[in-house]
């Protein structure tokens, strides 16, 4: 389907608009709907998110502590404000950098996760993944408690005492 | 290799085979990866992508899947070929038109790709057809073990893969399924799907990702967390809790049309039938919209044993059911056999076949060159036209 304004390109953004009763329709490309002022669904979410919880979040500000977006990570240059601005960080170390300022974003994305339990790359040195494991038993062993499932949290804290 | 050299069939993940293929199209496990000691694509000069770039390809080039495997160079291929990736699923549209230099390396059958320099270093991807999600998960895994022998990962004790956007942080894993749900659709129940998806934490999108409208009734079903949740557990929850549900909700609603509403299923599929059989024109969303009732009837022959007078004739179109394409790469119509009617008439092979090769990227790759609408309108009619009346 062709795009109602431009007529040229692929019409990928379909809207159904009801005002009093009466439906419209409109088929726009991606282009033609950012220059109508139609914002394009896919990208709204993500920033959405990022800024309300940028913006708004941190507590910090009613503190009365220095104002975090003028801390520059020195591998990347990257700031918060960029980050903000482009949905994406510069650097891997921007983790550390803006470790607490992330925080809620990672947590809100990822329903209130704040720490790996996957995958762990097999040329981690060995005392490192065994760390990691250990970690990992130990979350396990207090969500067991925490359900109440004691044969699994046994089970868990003979692992983890082979381990240590 | 020339894309001319697939664009004339379908896919293996798009086959029509694979278990519960009736409801569950196909399944895809991505993983998301960067190089430690980069900085992210976003703070990248031109030059730095370049090195990651020719540093991935070499690596990917070298891995042995039991395949042949080709690289495209995205940010110098035609803006057509790009189209075509983006429909056959092997790019985003993102990586599509993005910006400097970057690639995909694809395993010719299409079970495997790598996107380099997408959002993140490397998304590698794996699909199959039908619900493989262990399968997928699997044959990633390996992949991914083989790729990290070589080169070393960003990947923190903590957090995990390390990403540019830390929405896939952790497991950097995306599992989704692509699903068609017609039945829901017309029981007027795919808004309920939507909410229970959504209150699950799942994504739900179109047929060509985010962004995209639900064409053809298809949806693609994914996850949204990837930290703190293991990569087997993410899958057995889909395998084992969120699929079967939706596949038992569908057949639900397919049992309840051919039970309440025999008569308005007929009327949708002779008119789907009607259409596709005798127009000049069809637009592409038309065609998606009106093949999805026919491979609805097909699947509903054979799952469901209907037998309406509309779905029986359907079971008898088309004898040589292969559309044929201008440049003569459609291929033979194996596998298409004891599909409905088992005599190698219309299967759900065929309707895939049309679902895919009628998209406008493909039409245009397969006829040699661009076309306007109109003229694709009419190709794409003239295709679906001749694989349904024989």
């Amino acid at each position: 389907m062709q795009c109602e304004v431009c007529q040229s390109r692929e019409a990928t953004i379909h809207l159904t608009e009801i005002s009093d009763g009466v439906r419209t329709e409109m088929h726009l490309c991606e282009q033609c709907a950012q220059e109508q002022g139609v914002g394009v669904k896919s990208n709204i979410p993500l920033n959405e998110l990022l800024s309300n919880l940028l913006a708004v979040g941190p507590k910090e500000e009613e503190t009365g502590e220095p104002v975090e977006s003028s801390e520059t990570c020195p591998h990347c240059g990257y700031t918060l404000e960029k980050f903000r601005e482009k949905a994406v960080l510069g650097c891997p170390y921007d983790y550390e950098v803006f470790e607490k300022q992330l925080m809620p974003l990672i947590k809100k994305a990822h329903d209130g996760a704040t720490a790996h339990c996957g995958k762990i790359p097999s040329r981690m040195p060995r005392d490192e993944q065994k760390q990691m494991e250990i970690v990992r038993l130990q979350r396990q062993l207090d969500e067991a408690v925490r359900n109440e499932d004691y044969e699994l949290a046994a089970k868990l804290r003979d692992k983890l005492a082979g381990n240590k | 290799m020339k894309l001319t050299e697939i664009s004339g069939n379908i896919n293996e993940w798009f086959s029509g085979d694979g278990p519960l293929a009736d409801v569950v199209v196909s399944s895809r496990v991505r993983l998301a990866r960067n190089l430690a000691g980069h900085k992210f694509l976003a703070a990248c000069s031109v030059g730095e992508k370049a090195a990651i770039l020719k540093k991935l390809k070499d690596v990917l080039m070298e891995l042995k899947l039991g395949d042949e495997v080709f690289y495209i160079g995205i940010d110098k291929a035609p803006v057509l070929e790009r189209r075509f990736l983006v429909e056959r699923h092997l790019i985003s549209q993102h990586h599509a038109f993005g910006k400097g230099p970057r690639g995909v390396v694809i395993a010719r059958r299409e079970f495997f790709t790598a996107m380099i320099n997408e959002e993140d270093h490397l998304r590698l991807q794996v699909l199959k057809a039908g619900c493989q999600l262990r399968e997928c998960i699997e044959q990633i895994d390996r992949i991914d073990d083989t790729i990290e022998e070589k080169i070393e990962y960003a990947f923190s004790p903590k957090y995990g893969y390390l990403t540019a956007c830390p929405t896939n942080l952790g497991t950097g894993i995306r599992v989704s399924v692509m699903l068609h749900l017609p039945a829901l659709k017309m029981t007027g129940q795919i808004e309920k799907f939507l909410n229970a998806a959504k209150s699950l934490g799942l994504a739900v999108r179109g047929l060509f990702g985010e962004g995209t409208e639900a064409a053809g009734d298809f949806y693609q079903l994914s996850n949204q967390i990837s930290l703190g949740v293991s990569e087997k557990d993410i899958v057995s929850r889909f395998e084992q809790a969120i699929i079967p549900e939706i596949v038992e909700y569908e057949h639900v609603a397919r049992n309840r049309l051919l039970a309440k509403e025999a008569g308005v299923l007929d009327d949708k599929i002779s008119r789907a039938m009607a259409l596709l059989k005798n127009a000049n024109l069809i637009s592409s969303q038309e065609a998606l919209f009106l093949l999805s009732h026919i491979r609805l009837g097909l699947n509903m022959y054979k799952h469901q044993g209907a037998s309406t007078p509309a779905i029986k004739r359907l079971c008898s179109l088309g004898a040589d059911s292969t559309p044929s394409t201008s440049s003569g790469q459609a291929s033979s119509p194996q596998g298409d056999s004891g599909d409905a009617g088992g005599t190698g008439r219309l299967s759900i092979a065929t309707v895939n076949r049309l679902f895919m090769l009628t998209l406008p990227a493909h039409l245009q790759l397969n006829y040699g060159k661009e076309l306007d609408s109109t003229h694709r309108d009419a190709l794409r009619a003239q295709i679906i036209r001749s694989a349904l009346n024989g």
